[in-house]
């Protein structure tokens, strides 16, 4: 088992065998997550702070949820509407948290690398819960999960991925997950929301839903935020699902055992089909939920493990 | 004072020549290369470092009016002349911007005072650099306006543009742009292309650059006026640029030598003081400037000097704010260039020196006899790690911070008189 790295940042910097110890660890809190009572003591006496300078439920849920059911200390901060409308600087809010003593902080924030300058101020772990449109890891590692368990492998599948990537961090951590894990990856999306260079990461692009999908494993589908669906960078909602949308049509181009994916919150009837979303036998969109708190839970496990032996190191040289 | 350099390797920018000499001084002026030395002038022994003359610094921003936290005329001053610099061309992008020949007389007042070394002033081209209207450029030349620049703020109308252009030309005023569609690089923090999308960064096509510079170009044909881009950083603008000179066309360019030394990847883990405008390109670009400097197409090479507080850098790389100190860096950064082979120290100093000076009709960047005695004295090969506690700019926000550079300015004459080196 190995996990080397001091925070969560992202897929960026994890290897697949650290990779791999997250996912082993999170196939184990699945099965404690289905029994009656939840509860581990690995964080038992640790804090955690849930830090969120953008509005979100599901994913702070989630991390509350995982904190406490490891016996954590949670706090939640809804930052976005406390004392950074008072001016302070990310860096002045890091700074107080620290003095606090958290030994976990989970952070998520509408700009990317706002986290990763955050970790380089404190002391705690650092869990990025996304920022901006860098990375989402947890989020990259979860979907590695549901694939896995689904596929029985997360290794030489087809994977395709739908929809907005410019904007999406969930794409890009997938994007680095697949690949340090040798799958096929295939982008599909109108060219507005291609990111530039894209190609270069060693995936196929396609701006055509039935080429894309053709013999995939897995399938993909990403959130179209509605910011972006009138006229800036696609014509309209309906020319949009028309042309992208996931329904049984296109989704007959893939394998026939392909499974469907979807980080939510879902645009039912603009990225995907309704009916299709909730068809269990193509659909892990719920598994995807499920997963999620047992990734997370097998992350704060091993960076609070990480963290204990770092703190054991210091405390020994100050007293040698 | 008479003064008489000995045993100097003397870099002459206008001969191109690079040999060991010997060069008088008298009255602030260089009064004879390789002559005898005149009765009772003070001997000063170079020991074989190079003399060239002091460096004509393009589009200097100092915080004043408005930013004196940031960048004094003093602090400015005393960066430039620990780098070699001798005259420093400031920029008006300041609060409130150089916009009348009343805020003119007030810097120019308040620079004289307090700057060791030569400054001289360049004016907003429209009030506010707002691009609505133009300034009074008639009145701001009498002022000692040696160029007209709105700096970063691109003018999107071309009605006015093409007429503050028309009544610039009419008074033979030069006129320097920042060739940059605004449109296309609205909220971009860096290059587009692989690395941005890696990082999740907004960043802005290589081509927006050719797209503001081919407008500008297309109304210096239409106007005829004198005009500058203040810098040129990627490949597929030089033939346009080429093809305007070829034309006959008025046309000088810059770069910033953060351009010429670094890539967009040196951005790394967010790192804002590598957050410039235009962000920093691609490595294919920047060997491309390198050669187009070399070949003369370039014309000058500047610090683009852009004080900025600590508490503005150490903010998420989108908000953070864009642009890096120079003055005191300029001279060692340029000398990769020269250890790399790329370009030659006269060939250096044509475009950090009499490029400059020549483009604003001043009389400096020569090692010629009459020209003003304004001369650094340095060794190419001292290496040092720059720390940048040491620098003398009020803001410290310099992208070559702990990084290995070889070029040590050892002193700093103006008009024959020492302002930086050992004290005599």
């Amino acid at each position: 088992m190995t996990f080397r790295a001091r925070h969560l940042l992202g897929i960026e910097h994890l290897a697949p065998d650290e990779i791999r110890t997250v996912l082993d660890l999170a196939d184990r809190y699945v099965d404690l997550n289905r029994r009656t009572v939840k509860q581990a003591d690995v964080l038992a006496g640790m804090t955690q702070i849930n830090m969120f300078f953008e509005n979100s439920t599901r994913t702070q849920a989630s991390f509350e949820l995982a904190g406490k059911r490891l016996g954590a200390d949670v706090m939640n901060m809804s930052v976005a509407q406390s004392s950074v409308k008072k001016g302070e600087t990310l860096i002045d809010t890091a700074l107080t948290l620290n003095a606090m003593h958290p030994d976990l902080l989970v952070v998520r924030h509408p700009s990317s690398g706002a986290v990763n300058l955050l970790a380089s101020k404190v002391n705690c772990a650092v869990l990025n819960a996304g920022d901006g449109r860098h990375e989402h890891p947890t989020q990259a590692l979860l979907d590695a999960l549901t694939i896995r368990r689904a596929k029985g492998r997360i290794q030489r599948l087809t994977v395709a991925i739908c929809g907005d990537i410019a904007h999406s961090r969930v794409a890009r951590s997938n994007l680095l997950l697949l690949g340090k894990m040798e799958n096929r990856i295939r982008l599909i999306a109108p060219p507005t929301l291609m990111p530039p260079g894209v190609a270069e990461f060693g995936c196929e692009v396609y701006d055509d839903m039935a080429a894309g999908l053709e013999g995939a494993d897995v399938v993909m589908m990403l959130r179209l935020q509605r910011e972006r669906m009138d006229g800036g960078f696609i014509p309209s909602e309906r020319e949009y699902y028309h042309r992208f949308g996931l329904d049984a049509d296109k989704l007959a181009h893939a394998k026939p055992d392909a499974i469907v994916m979807h980080p939510g919150p879902m645009n039912r009837g603009v990225e995907i089909d309704g009916t299709l979303a909730d068809d269990i036998n193509r659909s892990v969109i719920q598994d995807q939920v499920e997963m999620g708190v047992a990734v997370r839970m097998a992350c704060m496990d091993l960076l609070a493990r990480n963290l204990r032996a770092e703190r054991g190191r210091k405390a020994v040289e100050t007293y040698a | 004072m008479t003064l008489h350099f000995t045993n100097a390797r003397l870099i002459n920018p206008e001969t191109g020549s690079d040999a060991l000499g010997s060069l008088t001084v008298a009255g602030g002026l260089i009064t004879a290369l390789d002559g005898p030395a005149p009765e009772g002038a003070r001997i000063i022994d170079c020991g074989g470092k190079c003399l060239a003359p002091g460096i004509v610094d393009l589009g200097v921003k100092i915080g004043e009016p408005g930013e004196r936290h940031r960048e004094s005329f003093r602090s400015a001053g005393l960066a430039a002349a620990a780098g070699g610099v001798t005259t420093i061309i400031a920029r008006p992008d300041t609060a409130p911007a150089i916009d009348t020949p009343e805020t003119l007389e007030f810097v120019t007042r308040r620079a004289r005072d307090a700057s060791p070394v030569r400054i001289h002033h360049m004016a907003a081209l429209t009030k506010g650099r707002a691009g609505r209207e133009m300034t009074e450029i008639g009145f701001l030349l009498d002022a000692g306006a040696l160029a007209f620049t709105d700096c970063d703020h691109v003018t999107t109308d071309s009605k006015v543009l093409s007429r503050a252009f028309t009544y610039a030309r009419s008074l033979g005023a030069l006129v320097i742009g920042h060739p940059q569609d605004p449109g296309l690089s609205a909220g971009a923090a860096v290059t587009s292309g692989k690395f941005a999308s890696l990082r999740g960064l907004p960043g802005v096509h290589p081509l927006a650059e050719r797209l503001g510079l081919e407008r500008d170009l297309a109304l210096v044909e239409m106007t005829g006026v004198r005009y500058h881009a203040d810098q040129i950083t990627c490949a597929q603008s030089l033939p346009a640029l080429a093809r305007a000179k070829d034309a006959g066309l008025d046309v000088t360019a810059g770069i910033s030598i953060h351009h010429l030394t670094l890539n967009d990847l040196d951005v790394g883990d967010y790192r804002t003081f590598f957050k410039l405008t235009p962000p920093l390109r691609a490595e294919a670009d920047r060997l491309a400037m390198v050669q187009a400097v070399a070949d003369g197409l370039i014309d000058v090479i500047c610090s683009m000097h852009t004080p900025q507080d600590e508490e503005s850098k150490r903010l998420p790389f989108e908000e953070a704010a864009s642009g890096a100190v120079g003055l005191q860096t300029l001279l060692p950064a340029a000398m990769r260039l020269y250890h790399a082979g790329a370009i030659d120290l006269p060939g250096l100093f044509r475009a950090l020196a009499l490029n400059p000076a020549r483009r604003l009709g001043l009389p400096q960047g020569r090692l010629a006899t009459g020209a003003p005695a304004d001369l650094v004295l340095f060794d190419p090969d001292t290496p040092f790690v720059l720390d940048r506690a040491t620098l003398l700019s009020k803001s410290r926000n310099t992208p070559f911070d702990g990084e290995r550079l070889e070029g040590k300015v050892l002193a700093t004459y103006l008009g024959g008189a020492s302002v930086f080196g050992p004290q005599e």
